[in-house]
C-alpha cells in the first residue's frame, strides 16, 4: 500500500490575488516530505487544493501516475489522501472509537469490528490508544494520535500534517516522529508542514520550500543546513533570538510572593509561587501547557484574583488591583490568544490601538477618544514594527497572523511600559515577523524593560531569557541558566521527568 | 461609494422582498394586491403625515434604547417593560404637579429615565450576580411591568371614563406642539427628544471612552477583559442606560397629546418590541435607526387606509416582520462579502508592495 503523488504547475487565483502559481511538488512513496515556508507563502491554499477543499485553477494532481480531480475531501480520502488539521476536530465527550467511526460508519461498523480495526492500527504504529477511553481524558499528544488514526482508519496512504509539533513538548515530538517513521516504514507517505527547521531536518526525507505562492526550491535534509533553508524561505538570513549583552539590574520591577490561585472548584492552579523580574531582565516561563502559565499571566494582569500571597509592581501592591489599574501602572500585555484577547477583529487598526490603553494619551483625551491621536500612533506602529497593511482603517481581521501580532507587540510597547507580560509572543508567526518581535523585545530590555515571557517555543525561551523558570503542576520547580541549558533538559524538567 | 451601496442595498432589497411577500399573502387570502400597493404608495394626507412624524419619534427612541443593548452584546427585550414602568412613574409624577409649570416637563423626563434605568438594572444585576440570561428575566419583567402598572393606576389613579388613569398633566406643563401643517394636528413638542437621543447616542458610542468600552465588550468580551474593562460593571451600566433611554419612549406622546397614563386606553403598548426591530433594521447605526423608525411609522400610518380597500390593516405587521427577517439575512451576506473583499484588498496591496521590498527588515 504505497502512494505517489505529484502536483504539477498548480495555480490558484482569488479575485485580485494570486495565492498559488506554478507550484510543483513530488511526494515519493514511503517518505516524509516536508513543506516549509512563511505564513502567507501559500502552503494552506496548496493543502486545501490537495485535500479537495478548493479546486485548482491550473495544473494537475496525479496519484500513482493517473491525473485526478478532487471535488471534495471525500474524493481525496477515496484515493488515500488524508489530512490532520492543526486544530483538532474531536468531540471531548465521545470515546476514541466513537470519534474515529463518526462519519465512517460504513467501513467497519461501529462495534467490535471497528474496535478490532482501531486496535490493530494502533498496535501496528505504536500509538498505544485504547478505543474505549473518553477523548477528554487524553492529552494533546494522544489526541493528535487519534486524529492520525482517524485518517488511517479511512484508508489514507498519504497523511498531511499541518504544523503537528506546534502543540507538543520535545519528548512528545520525538514520540510523534517515531510514529511517523513506523508509518513510512509501512509504505505510507507523510506531507509534513512546519515552521520549525530543526524538526524538518530531523524527520524529512525530502524538503520543498515555498515563498510568495510558489515553490522556490527543494533541499536534501542530509546536506542542507538551517541557514540555507531559512534563506530560501525568507530570502535572507536566519533570525536568531540570542541576546548578547546582559542588561539585568538589581532593581525589582515585578515581585510575586507566595502567590496561590484557586480554580472554581477550589483546586490549586498556582501554588505558592515566588518570582521576581528585574529591570532589564527577561524571565522565561517554561512548561507544558496547562501547568499554570495562563493563571500566572492572568493573576499578574489582575484578570484572576490570588487566593494567597502578594504581587508588587515597582513597589506598589497590585494584588487586588483591576486589570485597568495594572495596565495604568505601566504594564504591557501580549496575550496568549490574539484573536480572543488581543484584538477586536472587526475594529479598524486605529481603534485596536486604543484597546487596553483606554485611559492613556495619545489615544484619549480625558473621557473622550482622540481618533486623530490614535490614528497617528497606529501609523507609527505600522511603520516601526513593519506591519504589512494598506492603512490603519483596515480591520484587524484582514491582516495575516504575523502582522496582527506585530501590531499587538507594538501597541503594548507604546507609552514606555516598565513591564511587558508576553504570552507566546511569536506563536504562529512567520520567521521574519518573529525576528522583528525579538529585536523589539531586546531593544526595550536594553532600555530597562522587565519582561515576563511565557512561551512554548524553547528556542525562544533559551535565546531571549536571562533566566528560565520551569512551571509544573502550578509550582515553579526549577531555575535554569539559558546559556547552559539544552532543550532536552528543559523538556525533562517540564514533564517532571528528572529532578531540576 | 461602494460602502454606500453596501449600506443601502440590504434594507432596500429587504423592503422590496417584504412587500412582495405581503402581496403573496394578500393574493392568497383573496384581497386585491393592486389596491394594497396603491394605498401603501399613495401620498399620505396631512393628518397621516403628522402621525408618521410623531410615531417615528417614539419608534426611534425605542430603537436607540435597544441599540445600546445590541452594541453591548445584550438583547434588551425588556425595553417594552421598561417604558411601561417609566411611563407609569412619569405620569404619576407629572400629574401630581409637584414641580410647577414647564420645569415639570424636565423633572418628569428625569423620573422617566430613572424609572426605566432602575427597572432595567434588575435584569442587569441578575445577569452578573446570578448568571440569569437577560432575555429570560426581561421577558418576565415585561409581564410584571404591565400588571403592576395596571394595578397601580387602578389603586392610586382617578376614574377616567370607564377605566382608571393617572391624574391629568397640569395645563401649565403641557408644551405646545409644532403646527407645521396648517389644519392638521400638531407635531409633538417632545419629538425633539428623539433628535437629542440620536445625537447623544452617536456621541457616546463613537466619541467617548465609555462608548469604546461598550462597543469593545459587545464585539469581544474576552478582549474587553484583557484590555481592563470591568465587563460585569459594563453589563449593569449599559443595561441601565438602555433602560433609561427606554424610559423616554412614550414621553413625546404623553406630553404631546395623551397627558395621562392608563392601560390599555391611555397608553400605546408594543413600542418596545417594535424598537428592537427598528434597531435590527438600522443595524444599530443612527441614520439606519431613524430611517427604520420612519419606515415602520409610514407602514403603520398608511395601513389605516387599507381598511377602506377591505384589507386588514394588520397585513403591514407581516411586511414589518419580513423586513426585519430579510434585512438580517441581507446584512450578513454583505458583511461576509465585505470582509472577503477587504482581505483580498490587503493581500493585493501587499503583493504589490512586497515585490519592491522582498523580505522585510525583520530578518537580520
Amino acid at each position: 500500500m504505497t502512494i505517489e503523488v505529484e502536483l504539477t504547475g498548480i495555480g490558484k487565483r482569488f479575485p485580485g490575488v494570486i495565492a498559488n502559481h506554478d507550484v510543483s511538488l513530488h511526494i515519493r512513496p514511503g517518505t516524509v516530505h516536508a513543506l516549509i515556508g512563511e505564513n502567507g507563502a501559500g502552503k494552506s491554499t496548496l493543502m486545501k487544493i490537495l485535500y479537495g477543499v478548493q479546486p485548482a485553477d491550473d495544473g494537475t494532481i496525479s496519484v500513482d501516475g493517473s491525473v485526478r480531480t478532487f471535488a471534495s475531501p471525500t474524493d481525496a480520502i477515496e484515493v488515500g489522501i488524508g489530512m490532520v488539521f492543526q486544530h483538532f476536530m474531536l468531540a471531548d465527550n465521545l470515546t476514541v472509537l466513537e470519534n474515529i467511526v463518526l462519519g465512517a460508519e460504513k467501513l467497519h461498523g461501529i462495534g467490535d469490528r471497528a474496535r478490532a480495526r482501531i486496535r490493530e492500527i494502533s498496535a501496528r504504529f505504536g500509538f498505544g490508544l485504547d478505543p474505549d477511553v473518553l477523548v477528554e481524558r487524553l492529552g494533546v499528544a494522544d489526541r493528535q494520535r487519534v486524529e492520525i488514526l482517524k485518517v488511517l482508519y479511512r484508508g489514507a496512504k498519504l497523511i498531511i500534517l499541518d504544523e503537528p509539533t506546534a502543540v507538543l513538548v520535545p519528548q512528545e515530538v520525538d514520540a510523534l516522529f517515531a510514529n511517523l517513521r513506523e508509518l513510512v516504514a509501512d509504505g505510507c507517505s507523510v506531507l509534513f508542514i512546519s515552521h520549525k527547521l530543526d524538526e524538518v531536518l530531523a524527520i524529512a526525507d525530502d524538503i520543498t520550500v515555498m515563498r510568495r505562492g510558489t515553490t522556490v526550491g527543494t533541499a536534501d535534509p542530509r546536506t542542507a543546513t538551517k541557514h540555507e533553508l531559512a534563506e530560501l524561505m525568507v530570502g535572507s538570513e536566519l533570525p536568531s533570538p540570542e541576546t548578547s549583552e546582559r542588561t539585568v539590574t538589581d532593581e525589582v520591577v515585578l515581585a510575586l510572593d507566595g502567590v496561590t490561585v484557586l480554580d472554581d472548584l477550589g483546586r490549586e492552579r498556582l501554588s505558592d509561587v515566588t518570582l521576581a523580574v528585574h529591570r532589564g531582565e527577561v524571565v522565561g516561563i517554561a512548561g507544558v501547557e496547562g501547568n499554570g502559565q495562563t493563571e500566572l499571566v492572568e493573576v499578574v494582569m489582575g484578570m484572576l484574583r490570588a487566593a494567597g500571597g502578594t504581587i508588587t509592581l515597582d513597589g506598589n501592591d497590585i494584588t487586588r488591583l483591576s486589570t485597568r489599574g495594572v495596565r495604568e501602572l505601566g504594564v504591557g500585555f501580549v496575550p496568549e490568544d490574539r484573536h480572543r484577547h488581543g484584538l477586536v477583529l472587526d475594529f479598524p487598526l486605529w481603534e485596536n490601538r486604543i484597546l487596553g490603553h483606554q485611559t492613556k494619551p495619545p489615544v484619549v483625551k480625558g473621557p473622550l477618544l482622540n481618533p486623530a491621536g490614535a490614528r497617528a500612533d497606529a501609523r507609527r506602529i505600522v511603520e516601526e514594527f513593519d506591519v504589512r497593511t494598506p492603512g490603519v482603517t483596515t480591520s484587524a481581521r484582514a491582516l495575516s497572523g504575523g502582522n496582527q501580532q506585530k501590531f499587538i507587540v507594538g501597541r503594548e510597547m507604546s507609552g514606555d511600559p516598565i513591564l511587558l507580560v508576553a504570552a507566546h509572543p511569536t506563536r504562529g508567526v512567520d520567521v521574519g515577523a518573529q525576528a522583528a518581535i525579538w529585536d523589539h523585545v531586546r531593544a526595550a530590555r536594553r532600555e530597562g524593560l522587565g519582561v515576563l515571557l511565557v512561551s512554548a517555543d524553547l528556542d525562544e525561551l533559551i535565546g531571549l531569557s536571562d533566566r528560565i523558570e520551569v512551571v509544573l503542576r502550578g509550582r515553579l520547580t526549577g531555575t535554569f541558566d539559558p546559556s547552559q541549558v539544552t532543550a532536552q533538559d528543559l523538556g525533562a524538567a517540564m514533564t517532571g521527568g528528572s529532578a531540576a | 461609494m461602494k460602502r454606500l451601496v453596501y449600506a443601502i442595498a440590504p434594507p432596500v432589497v429587504a423592503v422590496v422582498f417584504a412587500l412582495a411577500a405581503t402581496c403573496v399573502v394578500i393574493a392568497i387570502s383573496g384581497g386585491s394586491v393592486g389596491a394594497f400597493l396603491s394605498t401603501i404608495f399613495s401620498v399620505p394626507n396631512d393628518r397621516i403625515l403628522v402621525n408618521i412624524v410623531n410615531q417615528s419619534s417614539l419608534l426611534a427612541i425605542s430603537g436607540f434604547a435597544a441599540a445600546i443593548g445590541f452594541r453591548m452584546g445584550l438583547f434588551n427585550i425588556g425595553v417594552e417593560g421598561q417604558y411601561i414602568v417609566a411611563s407609569c412613574a412619569a405620569a404619576f409624577f407629572g400629574g401630581s404637579g409637584l414641580v410647577p409649570g414647564p420645569l415639570n416637563i424636565l423633572a418628569t423626563l428625569v423620573v422617566a429615565v430613572l424609572a426605566g434605568a432602575a427597572y432595567a438594572s434588575i435584569a442587569g444585576i441578575l445577569k452578573v450576580t446570578r448568571g440569569v440570561s437577560e432575555v429570560i428575566s426581561a421577558i418576565m419583567l415585561n409581564y410584571i411591568a404591565l400588571t403592576m402598572a395596571g394595578y397601580l393606576v387602578q389603586r392610586y389613579g382617578v376614574k377616567a371614563g370607564y377605566t382608571y388613569a393617572t391624574k391629568d398633566l397640569p395645563l401649565s406643563s403641557q408644551p405646545l406642539g409644532f403646527a407645521i401643517l396648517p389644519g392638521a394636528n400638531d407635531v409633538w413638542a417632545l419629538t425633539i427628544v428623539a433628535a437629542a437621543v440620536a445625537v447623544g447616542y452617536w456621541f457616546l458610542l463613537s466619541r467617548t471612552r465609555f462608548g469604546f468600552d461598550l462597543r469593545t465588550t459587545g464585539e469581544s468580551p474576552t478582549a474587553a477583559l484583557a484590555s481592563g474593562i470591568g465587563v460585569k460593571k459594563m453589563v449593569v451600566i449599559s443595561m441601565a442606560l438602555s433602560g433609561g433611554v427606554a424610559g423616554l419612549v412614550w414621553m413625546p406622546a404623553y406630553f404631546g397629546s395623551v397627558h395621562r397614563f392608563g392601560v390599555p386606553e391611555n397608553f400605546q403598548a408594543g413600542l418596545g418590541f417594535a424598537g428592537l426591530a427598528v434597531a435590527l433594521l438600522g443595524r444599530n447605526r443612527v441614520p439606519g435607526i431613524i430611517l427604520g423608525a420612519v419606515l415602520f411609522a409610514y407602514l403603520a400610518g398608511q395601513s389605516n387606509e387599507l381598511q377602506r380597500d377591505g384589507i386588514a390593516k394588520q397585513v403591514v405587521d407581516i411586511t414589518q416582520g419580513v423586513v426585519v427577517l430579510a434585512v438580517v439575512v441581507a446584512y450578513e451576506i454583505v458583511r461576509r462579502r465585505q470582509s472577503r473583499v477587504e482581505r483580498e484588498q490587503v493581500s493585493e496591496e501587499l503583493a504589490a508592495t512586497g515585490a519592491a521590498a522582498p523580505s522585510g527588515e525583520g530578518a537580520r
